[in-house]
């Protein structure tokens, strides 16, 4: 049952030291503001998966709250590299981060595996590549029925997934629509999930391709209107293209980035409220 | 380099499009000679027809545009591993002769630590399950390496019968175009070759950019340079891109 939390609240109850988490958005939809909440909060030694890392894992990275990293492609999408990101893999700053390195189909495939209930998922994937090479969570099987080797990905089970969706209703069911990536395959993966929405409306209106979640797989919503600034959600709000150009020069340089996270994300008043999460620009 | 990776997908009904330069030529060939060609991006969107070069492959221009958006697992599942698009257009960090694609990373001498490249994204599965495969990346020493440092996505492996071997689809890499000229695989060895240079391009200037020795064709053709139609619908994609971002 989806209770209705604060953000603080819902970070507090779910994410915990130690823990597997998967905020997932494929460019569009990622939930900025749930992780600032858990840099504020201090969470740390954390495994965080995600398909496509970029600037918010980048963020979380730097702050020094990662042990390991379990994801696909690890960019600033259109712009570069992820400087936090590499300054940690190259130097080791501000501590070591571990990899378990998948290819995209390999990760969505781990995601499904997870959401269905199985050890793992199969695919055609990964041949001639050294990527295998690098992680214990791909192996071959062989088809009992023809007799072909394939790709075998370990399923992905995070302790926590946090999306963030258009809206929810006042039970609690939440609706998303556009690019929903595989957002629905880490909240069922998962064994906690918190979702941020733009709005609660009394009725959930169909729309064509909506993913909707039922208010009993989800544990805690959250509103927090523009929780996925600086990227976007349909409907709602643009992405601010201008935000992750100028992202690179402030990662770029540890002490102007440990300033930025100072100023904008550990130096917001109010933690906690929407409208305080609002303002964490 | 964009308006011949554009020509290059010429007769081509679908595309897997990468983003970057893969992006820009996808688009180019759609407002020039391709104008129904299908683009697919990961992100889960088929059939977008952006009006403008999208910044990433998940803007929401490419979404909004589309014939259909589908969840990222369909996408790899039923579209790409199903054995239903034409051709997989990627870019490339390194490249070697036998056209298979580093991103994954670089390494810098023993005392230093390995150079992080992005990952692997789609590229391992769109090079695996696409009928054919096109690269396109500038043409430096850096790029064009004899031997990788890590196999990301595999092209032609290390030689004829690799991709046979695992089984996978299609042609792979078919050809790598820089900014310098186009190289194509032997079909005997399955070895990059050049098969042309864009005007003013020498043959020894695209050797000395290769860090390896570049098999060069009997007769190298030289491309046609871009029509005025070409560059003003390029000029009209990237003046967009600019403005929206």
């Amino acid at each position: 049952m989806a209770g209705m939390r604060s953000l603080h609240d819902a970070v507090a109850e779910l994410v915990h030291d130690g823990d597997t988490v998967a905020l997932e958005g494929f460019t569009h939809l990622i939930p900025f503001a749930a992780a600032h909440e858990i840099i504020r909060q201090g969470i740390t030694d954390l495994t965080l998966a995600r398909m496509t890392p970029d600037v918010v894992y980048d963020q979380l990275i730097g702050a020094g709250l990662v042990r390991k990293l379990v994801f696909s492609w690890g960019g600033n999408p259109g712009v570069g590299s992820l400087h936090r990101f590499r300054d940690a893999v190259e130097n080791g700053w501000p501590r070591p981060l571990e990899l378990d390195e998948h290819s995209h189909a390999g990760m969505a495939n781990r995601y499904v595996a997870g959401a269905s209930g199985l050890p793992f998922a199969t695919l055609r994937g990964y041949r001639g590549s050294d990527l295998p090479t690098r992680t214990d969570t791909v192996a071959t099987v062989v088809c009992p029925f023809t007799g072909e080797e394939l790709a075998a990905v370990r399923a992905l089970n995070p302790d926590v997934a946090i999306i963030h969706a258009q809206r929810a209703d006042r039970a609690g069911n939440v609706q998303m629509w556009g690019l929903t990536g595989v957002q629905k395959e880490a909240v069922l993966a998962a064994r906690r999930s918190l979702v941020t929405v733009e709005e609660v409306v009394d009725a959930l209106e169909p729309r064509p391709g909506a993913v909707v979640l039922p208010h009993w797989v989800v544990d805690a919503v959250s509103v927090v209107p523009g929780g996925a600034h600086p990227s976007y959600a349909t409907g709602y709000s643009e992405r601010d293209n201008a935000f992750y150009t100028a992202w690179d020069a402030i990662a770029r340089d540890r002490e102007a980035f440990t300033r930025w996270l100072d100023t904008e994300v550990r130096g917001a008043a109010g933690a906690g409220s929407s409208e305080a999460e609002a303002t964490v620009r | 380099m964009e308006v011949n990776a554009a020509r290059a997908l010429a007769g081509s009904r679908t595309c897997f499009v990468g983003i970057g330069l893969p992006s820009t030529a996808a688009n180019l060939a759609r407002a020039t000679h391709e104008p129904d060609l299908v683009l697919i991006y990961e992100s889960g969107t088929i059939g977008s027809r952006p009006t403008r070069l999208p910044l990433s492959i998940g803007d929401g221009e490419l979404a909004d545009t589309a014939d259909a958006v589908v969840a990222v697992p369909e996408m790899f599942n039923y579209w790409l591993q199903g054995g239903r698009i034409d051709v997989g257009f990627l870019g490339a960090a390194q490249v070697d002769r036998f056209a298979n694609v580093n991103t994954t990373v670089v390494a810098r001498g023993a005392d230093r630590p390995e150079a992080r490249l992005p990952g692997a994204g789609g590229a391992p599965e769109i090079a695996a399950n696409c009928k054919k495969v096109l690269l396109v990346l500038r043409h430096t020493p850096r790029g064009f390496v004899g031997t990788l440092d890590f196999v990301t996505t595999m092209g032609h492996g290390s030689g004829p019968g690799d991709r046979a071997k695992y089984g996978m689809r299609g042609e792979g890499p078919v050809a790598v175009i820089t900014d310098l000229g186009i190289l194509r695989p032997d079909p005997a060895t399955s070895e990059l070759v050049l098969t042309e240079t864009h005007p003013g391009v020498t043959v020894d200037q695209v050797r000395a950019a290769t860090g390896w020795d570049l098999k060069v064709a009997p007769d190298v053709a030289t491309t046609a340079p871009p029509t005025a139609g070409e560059l003003a619908a390029l000029r009209t994609l990237k003046a967009a891109g600019r403005k929206a971002s």
